[in-house]
């Protein structure tokens, strides 16, 4: 419905995180091959061949450059899919109740047989992650691979999303947000997950890792913790002959 | 975002039906419902305009022959509002329009009922656009406010042409609509002014947009698709600063001083019908121009993922 | 108001799940194919795999659009327009394989030698390999010349293994890792799988790479190195450790060569060899009594430094001594180099101290009993939790074989290789270069080779060089240009083939490789050579047959095509024999099977190619009545045997794993247990493989080896010093004069630095090329899925570079090497060495080809670095080709390129070719793919 669940028992979600992902890219492919031979429509790729191949897809990678006061740039490797908010717009600008949140687990779907393809959820989604289908015009998103994580026909440990199930560098992570004891829950409090565009005030769901800080110069002063340096091959043969009668 | 012709044919032509039904309906709180050859003209023009802007919205639909479903949602949304406001005020219209036209009674609760109603309406289709936190420049009470004004300019302007065509003449309608006109404009001013500093400061950065900001300033590096996509295609558009501030002097001169001229000219008796007719015309061209911009140069907070800025 | 809208959250995933090996790139991860109306409904990864543990790449995913991909090759084709244009008859296999046996009976014959079968990017060497030798040509090779040779050289020379995907770090246990190098590797999802396990525990990743992005991005530190001064780097750490006196002592007595006594005798022609005893085993001076002994007799008891006598009379000092004058000499200290390496001192200094305080303050003990090779016992294993890992960063630059000398010498003064927390070998590795077969060559009309083209020369008299000095091999392989190519030089094959240099050819077989593309130098005037003629008209290199599965540039040069299956149609080998899939913890071979039956008149290459081995006669392929010895590959998969008991795949062999007789059912068995065979390292041989006993011994009965063959680390590396020997004027096999210099630079018996392609003053930048994950060179822009991500690319310049030029993002900028230039659309990078430019690798394509329109982005906005590179350096006026290649194994030094930048107009890119006409009619219109099943 269209009315937002005023709660919902669960929040299942997503954590990512960008101190780990490689931006390889394996989620968003996976996400593309699961979800097109699966809920609703195709996910569609105009063109395919041609000159301006465009498809929906419902994660995608970026990559941002970020430029420290001092220290070298870096690039930080970011995908993002539906956040699955709590306060999410998408939901309540629909016109049709296509776009809904489930009260039970918090993912936010649309139903697309009754979806009018009209855009406006993807206008109010602040972060992108509504993409109208280039062929079937309606509207996808991130289902939290819904038609996996309670799938019987898939064995227990599969019951994942798709893009969690492949990510190579394991910086993805599934689980109920809504409960503090989860081991989401507590790597996101562990790592001071954050929120994307919280001046939005959508209350995304999905959690960011940040990049942990990279190390620079002041670190292990090798003098530290040696005798005092050789600065020619006999004073080290010296020490070598001592290390020798000990061994 | 992407200036995409139905709705801006729809913002526009529906703003104006439902400001022209606003001016048909008003004045039936004095008495002066239209009858006769100015009912007709004036109903149809009024229902051409506003139905004709709502089927032109349905060529932006994925689904058309699903609009039906968007009655449904009025509860929470805007955009079901705004359909349920504009069959309800059609419907309240005809009635109306019938009362009109026929002399039944009632012209004097329907015709009021259908002005505000007409208003409702215009005020739901803006608060689409200004319930989007995820647009800097629409998500302000400017929004409905420059809608609700460029309505009801539209609606007196016009019925001001349609009352010297085909009654006793314009009346005070030129006056009015000339005011109207100079108050929307000014309106738009400040929301332009609003926005322009609104995209120097946008609420959404791409340092906020990632979460990166603590660690210094972010920009794109690379795009995840080298290739376009949806939400570039829909939201990506830009519009280079100084063709915009050419576009908004052109909207003003053709939408806001040559009308206002031409409705004054009119107020002072100088061929009413002709250069009311003509300062409808001009004022709608202007609002076409208005209403690209309103979409062209508004950014949507998606494209914080986007920015490739290399200063 | 609406109520909750319903949801299938069980629907019907699969019909059948089918498992098999990927082939979107040689990491060879285990796949899930599930099934659905007989087409590819989902590939995700097999859990229970070694190599992917269930992961899958962007490539894996997209292996769908590949098997459904529109260049698909239909069937065998005849080249009807002239060579290039992509004009072509489709014509029967038997048509096909008859003209081929007209092309090759004659050759093989009369000259076998007039066949060069190049197999690029090959997983079934070992067979390819094996046709070749029963064929009779020595002109036989893949692609490891061009790509990696100076990793797996440099590794096994040095430390019987190597980088590549021969080893691993002990991702568990590692405190510090160290990548040089790496964008992406062969080991793709275990690299991943590795870092992300290391993020998980906290270990600290160093990533050395002009390059700040995917696995270097998220590195904890990124230290933004100058190209090919790598090993000035590294050495530079040397010379702290030692100053430090930071090395592990005990290690290096027990498992290198640094107590082995090397001849003092200056001037003449057994200096700097390793003093032998009687049976050719080295020597040690034993402190303790004072008489030289033995390697193997003692282990701690071993003086590292002091000149001694030897009992002949000679004197000799231990390796080690040579290594601490030359690296603790000024020239390494970290003052020195950190301007050429662009990594400032204190830096060095500090890693040189992280270094040392994680492997000796982190040190790790395991109480796992274990017995050393000389009968020792140990109640513990002992380990340096530092690890490293490197690639074409390091391999593809002229000084890399040295380079990863340098790296190598490093992880092991430190006591971190096979050792808990270190870098670690998988099986069949350890193998020391004595191990492996020399090089063999000799021709001989209708005769197979007597053993393997391709093999580990151990000093000048193993090179191949006729009685004239004139090299054997098309390639030049193991000629002085290229004295250990142990991979061979793929990369040379056309260029020597056009020039008639060293000989003409007849047939150019070519198989996998888009050398007319991407994986060639040169490309413009490689096209040119494939087209050349001869005053007769006929083309230079008369017949070319080539076996792609897919529409690639390649297809349009050849003459017969010979159309592959994709992966998901054919069974394949990923045989020990080859290049395995083994990690350290255990053995590992696989299969592929067909799992999707080709709607295609195609054949699996392997299948096709004993079927021609037979239609030769060659033997091994046809049994003693003539009649073909195999039915197809997998049957030779399975009945094969290259030694008694021994056979392409080790799993389920009658009476056991590893050897055995062959097994009528051990494809189903392979096939029953998902696809591949798994045998664990038992624990006490886990670590310290060259060494352990436990594990030669089950390495043997394994069948990697036939007797246990424990060795020492060659940190001084006697082979290249007898071919610096050979540069002294010593021996009879003498280097040609031009080449004496370089040869006594560059096989230094310790790992030293020279500068590769020095920054003549207008071309001061560098420009590399990185693989980007999700693509997989030339082969993945015909998928419609990778090309979204991949589809053109800019150049990336750093900013300051940007600016100098008057360059801003989105502008076109000519891109010029002392070889020619390219215009290429260009983008800002802010996290790269100051002085490289970079892009991804191999996504500008021809038009016409993959089965792209002729406007795609790939042929219209994206270019290849390649058109800058020269397969030879710029004529240096003394009339002599001088290759652009390391000296040591004549690795392709991609990466030396220089260049300079200037503005340019707008594009379209240059250089641009003609189109080739498609043989394949090419993807149209939208794609919809899985709409039969959201009904
Ligand atoms: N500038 C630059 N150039 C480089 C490099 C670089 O770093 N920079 N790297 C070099 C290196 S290391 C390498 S290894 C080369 C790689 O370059 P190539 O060896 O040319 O590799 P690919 O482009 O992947 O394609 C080889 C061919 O195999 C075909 N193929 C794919 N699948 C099958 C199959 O199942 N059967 C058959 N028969 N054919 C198939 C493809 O269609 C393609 O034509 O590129 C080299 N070129
Ligand atoms: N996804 C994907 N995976 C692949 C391939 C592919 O095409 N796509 N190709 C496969 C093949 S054939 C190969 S050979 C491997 C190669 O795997 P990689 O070795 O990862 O190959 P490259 O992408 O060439 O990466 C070379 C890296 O070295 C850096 N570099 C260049 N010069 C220097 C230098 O002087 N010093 C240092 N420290 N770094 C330097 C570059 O910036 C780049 O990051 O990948 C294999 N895996
Ligand atoms: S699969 Fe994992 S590592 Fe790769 S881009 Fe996605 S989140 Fe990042
Ligand atoms: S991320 Fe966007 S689409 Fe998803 S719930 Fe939030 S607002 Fe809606
Ligand atoms: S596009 Fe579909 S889901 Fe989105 S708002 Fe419109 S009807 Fe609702
Ligand atoms: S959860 Fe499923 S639908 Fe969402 S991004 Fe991951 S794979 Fe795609
Ligand atoms: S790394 Fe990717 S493409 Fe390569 S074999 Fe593994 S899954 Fe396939
Ligand atoms: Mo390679």
């Amino acid at each position: 419905m269209t009315d937002l669940p005023r709660a919902t028992d669960k929040k299942l979600g997503l954590v990512i995180d960008l101190d780990t992902c490689v931006g390889c890219h394996a989620c968003v492919i996976s996400c593309k091959e699961w979800n097109t031979g699966g809920y609703g429509a195709p996910l569609s790729d105009r063109d395919a061949y041609g000159a301006e191949p465009v498809g929906a897809f419902l994660n995608r990678v970026h990559t941002f450059e970020v430029t420290p006061e001092e220290g070298p740039a870096m690039n930080v490797h970011f995908p993002k899919s539906c956040l699955h908010c709590e306060d999410a717009p998408c939901v309540t600008v629909c016109p049709t109740g296509a776009s809904f949140k489930r009260s039970a687990d918090g993912i936010v779907l649309v139903d697309e047989s009754i979806c009018i393809g009209c855009g406006l959820c993807a206008w109010a989604c602040p972060y992108g992650a509504r993409e109208m289908d280039p062929s079937e015009h309606v509207m996808k998103k991130c289902t939290l691979c819904v038609d996996r994580i309670y799938n019987d026909n898939l064995a227990e440990e599969d019951r994942i999303p798709s893009c969690v199930r492949t990510c190579p560098a394991g910086a993805r992570h599934f689980g109920d947000l809504g409960d503090p004891m989860s081991d989401i829950s507590l790597l996101v409090a562990a790592r001071d997950g954050m929120d994307l565009m919280p001046e939005q005030g959508t209350k995304p769901v999905n959690k960011y890792l940040p990049p942990r800080p990279k190390v620079g110069d002041e670190q292990v002063d090798l003098a530290a913790f040696c005798e005092t340096p050789h600065a020619e091959p006999q004073g080290f043969f010296a020490w070598v002959d001592r290390m020798l009668e000990k061994v | 975002m992407h200036p995409a012709t139905s709705i801006i044919v729809f913002t526009v032509c529906s703003g104006a039906g439902f400001g022209l039904l606003f001016a048909l309906g008003l004045p039936a709180l004095w008495g002066d419902a239209p009858s006769g050859a100015l009912a007709w003209a004036g109903f149809i023009l009024a229902f051409a305009l506003s139905v004709g802007g709502l089927m032109s919205s349905t060529f932006h639909l994925g689904h058309p022959e699903r609009a039906w479903r968007a009655f449904s949602q009025w509860r929470s949304s805007w955009l079901s509002r705004e359909g349920v406001l504009a069959v309800v005020t059609l419907g309240l219209a005809g009635f109306y329009a019938l009362a009109c036209i026929i002399g039944l009674p009632g012209a004097a609760i329907l015709g009021p009922l259908t002005a505000v109603m007409s208003l409702l309406t215009v005020y739901a289709t803006s608060m689409i656009y200004a319930q989007l936190k995820t647009v800097d420049r629409w998500h302000t009470l400017l929004t409905p406010l420059c809608f609700l004004a460029f309505a009801t300019a539209s609606g007196e302007i016009i019925v001001g042409a349609l009352r010297a065509a085909f009654a006793d003449g314009p009346g005070i309608w030129p006056l009015t609509a000339a005011l109207s006109i100079f108050i929307a404009w000014t309106l738009k001013q400040r929301a332009w002014r609003q926005g322009d500093a609104r995209a120097v400061a946008p609420v959404s950065t791409t340092e906020s947009a990632t979460g990166l900001g603590f660690l210094g300033s972010v920009r794109l590096f690379e795009a995840p698709h080298t290739g376009p996509n949806y939400l570039l295609n829909e939201m990506g558009f830009t519009v280079a600063r100084r063709h915009a501030e050419k576009l908004r002097f052109f909207a003003v001169l053709v939408g806001g001083f040559l009308p206002m001229i031409l409705t004054l000219m009119a107020s002072s008796g100088l061929a009413p019908t002709v250069t009311l007719v003509l300062g409808s015309v001009a004022l709608l061209a202007g609002l076409f121009i208005e209403r690209w911009l309103f979409f062209a140069e508004a950014r949507h907070s998606v494209m914080a993922y986007y920015d490739r800025r290399t200063a | 108001m609406t109520a909750e809208r319903p949801v299938d959250t069980a629907p019907y995933v699969s019909d059948e799940v089918r498992k098999t090996t990927c082939y979107m790139c040689a990491c060879r991860c285990g796949i899930d194919v599930h099934l659905r109306d007989g087409k590819v409904r989902y590939i995700e990864g097999n859990r229970d795999h070694p190599v992917n543990r269930g992961v899958l790449c962007a490539k894996g995913s997209a292996g769908i659009m590949q098997q459904y991909s529109p260049a698909r090759l239909r069937a065998p084709l005849r080249r009807v327009g002239p060579r290039g244009s992509g004009e072509f008859e489709e014509i029967s296999w038997d048509e096909a394989l008859a003209q081929a046996v007209e092309w090759l009976a004659p050759i093989r014959a009369t000259d076998p030698k007039r066949l060069a079968f190049f197999t690029g990017r090959d997983q079934s060497q070992s067979f390819t390999g094996w046709w070749a030798q029963q064929f009779g040509t020595p002109n036989f090779a893949a692609h490891g010349g061009f790509c990696s040779v100076n990793m797996a050289a440099g590794g096994i020379y040095t430390m019987g293994g190597a980088f590549w995907e021969f080893g691993s770090p002990d991702w568990e246990r590692t405190e510090l890792f160290l990548l040089f190098g790496v964008a992406e590797d062969h080991d793709s999802n275990p690299i991943k799988i590795g870092l992300g396990r290391l993020k998980a525990r906290g270990a600290k990743v160093i990533a050395i790479n002009p390059v700040r992005t995917g696995y270097n991005a998220v590195a904890d530190e990124w230290v933004g190195i100058t190209p090919g001064t790598d090993g000035l780097f590294v050495l530079a750490l040397v010379h702290e450790l030692l100053r430090a006196g930071r090395v592990d002592l005990d290690y290096l007595l027990r498992y290198t060569n640094a107590g082995h006594l090397v001849i003092h005798n200056p001037g003449a022609a057994d200096h700097g060899l390793i003093a032998r005893d009687g049976d050719g085993e080295p020597l040690v001076w034993d402190r303790g009594t004072g008489r030289a002994r033995q390697w193997k007799e003692i282990s701690t008891g071993a003086a590292l430094h002091g000149e001694v006598t030897l009992p002949d009379g000679r004197n000799a000092r231990p390796a080690f001594e040579g290594l601490v004058a030359r690296y603790m000499s000024a020239e390494y200290a970290p003052e020195a180099v950190a301007e050429r390496c662009g990594v400032p001192a204190v830096t060095i200094r500090r890693i040189a101290g992280e270094l040392a305080h994680a492997a000796f303050e982190k040190e790790i003990r395991l109480n796992q009993p274990w017995t050393d090779m000389r009968g020792e016992r140990h109640e513990q294993m002992i380990g340096r939790p530092v690890s490293m890992h490197a690639m074409r960063g390091i391999s593809a630059h002229a000084n890399g074989f040295q380079t990863t000398r340098a790296i190598h010498l490093l992880q092991i003064l430190l006591g971190s290789v096979e050792v808990p927390g270190g870098f670690r070998f998988k099986p069949p590795y350890p193998k020391p270069a004595l191990a492996h077969p020399k090089p063999h060559t000799g021709a001989q009309p209708g005769q197979p080779l007597a053993g393997p083209q391709l093999g580990y020369p151990r000093g000048p008299e193993d090179l191949k060089l006729d009685a004239d000095g004139r090299p054997e091999r098309i390639d030049q392989a193991y000629s002085w240009d290229a004295p250990l190519s142990v991979h061979g030089l793929m990369h040379m094959v056309i260029s020597n083939a056009a020039a008639g240099d060293p000989y003409e050819i007849d047939t150019l077989f070519l198989y996998m490789a888009n050398m007319a593309w991407n994986s060639s130098m040169n490309t413009a005037q490689v096209m040119e050579m494939l087209t050349a003629t001869r005053e007769d008209g006929e083309y230079r290199i008369p017949h070319i047959i080539y076996s792609d599965a897919y529409s690639s540039e390649m297809v349009a040069f050849a003459d017969l095509i010979l159309p592959d299956t994709t992966y998901l149609e054919r069974h394949d080998c990923i045989s020990l024999l080859d290049r395995p899939i083994c990690e350290p913890e255990a053995a590992a071979d696989a299969i592929r099977w067909p799992v999707v039956t080709p709607d295609r008149d195609v054949r699996g290459f392997q299948s096709m190619l004993l079927d021609l081995g037979a239609r030769l006669g060659m033997p091994g392929f046809v049994d003693d009545a003539g009649q073909p010895a195999y039915a197809d590959y997998a049957d030779y998969i399975a009945r094969h045997e290259r030694r008694p008991g021994v056979g392409p795949l080790a799993g389920w062999r009658e009476g056991g794993d590893g050897r055995g007789a062959p097994n009528p059912k051990q494809i189903e068995s392979y096939i029953a247990n998902g696809g591949f065979w798994l045998a664990h390292v038992p624990q006490e041989a886990q670590y310290y493989k060259m060494a352990n006993r436990a594990y030669q011994d089950w390495a043997v009965a394994m069948s990697f080896f036939d007797a246990p063959q424990p060795y020492t680390f060659d940190i001084y590396q006697e082979t290249l010093r007898k071919f610096q020997l050979a540069a002294e004027g010593f021996g009879d096999r003498q280097p040609p004069d031009h080449l004496r210099a370089t040869i006594a630079e560059a096989f230094d018996p310790l790992p030293v630095w020279y500068p590769t392609a020095k920054a003549e003053g207008s071309f001061p930048l560098h420009a590399i090329t990185q693989r980007p994950a999700a693509m997989y060179h030339s082969w993945g822009s015909q998928n419609a899925w990778l090309r979204q991500l991949h589809g053109a690319v800019p150049l990336y310049v750093p900013e300051q570079v940007m600016a100098d030029a008057g360059l801003r993002e989105g502008d076109w900028a000519w891109v010029i090497s002392p070889h020619g230039r390219i215009k290429v659309p260009v983008a800002m990078t802010r996290a790269a060495n100051p002085m490289t430019l970079w892009t991804w690798n191999a996504i500008g394509k021809r038009k016409g080809a993959w089965a792209l329109d002729e406007a795609a982005p790939e042929a219209q906005k994206s270019f290849l670095l390649n058109h800058l590179i020269s397969e030879l350096h710029p004529p240096k006026g003394d009339g002599l080709r001088w290759s652009n290649s390391d000296p040591v194994t004549g690795q392709a030094a991609w990466y030396d390129l220089r260049v300079r930048i200037e503005r340019a107009d707008a594009g379209p890119i240059e250089p641009r070719f003609d189109a080739q006409s498609s043989p394949v009619s090419p993807g149209k219109g939208d794609l919809n793919f899985g709409e039969e099943w959201t009904k």
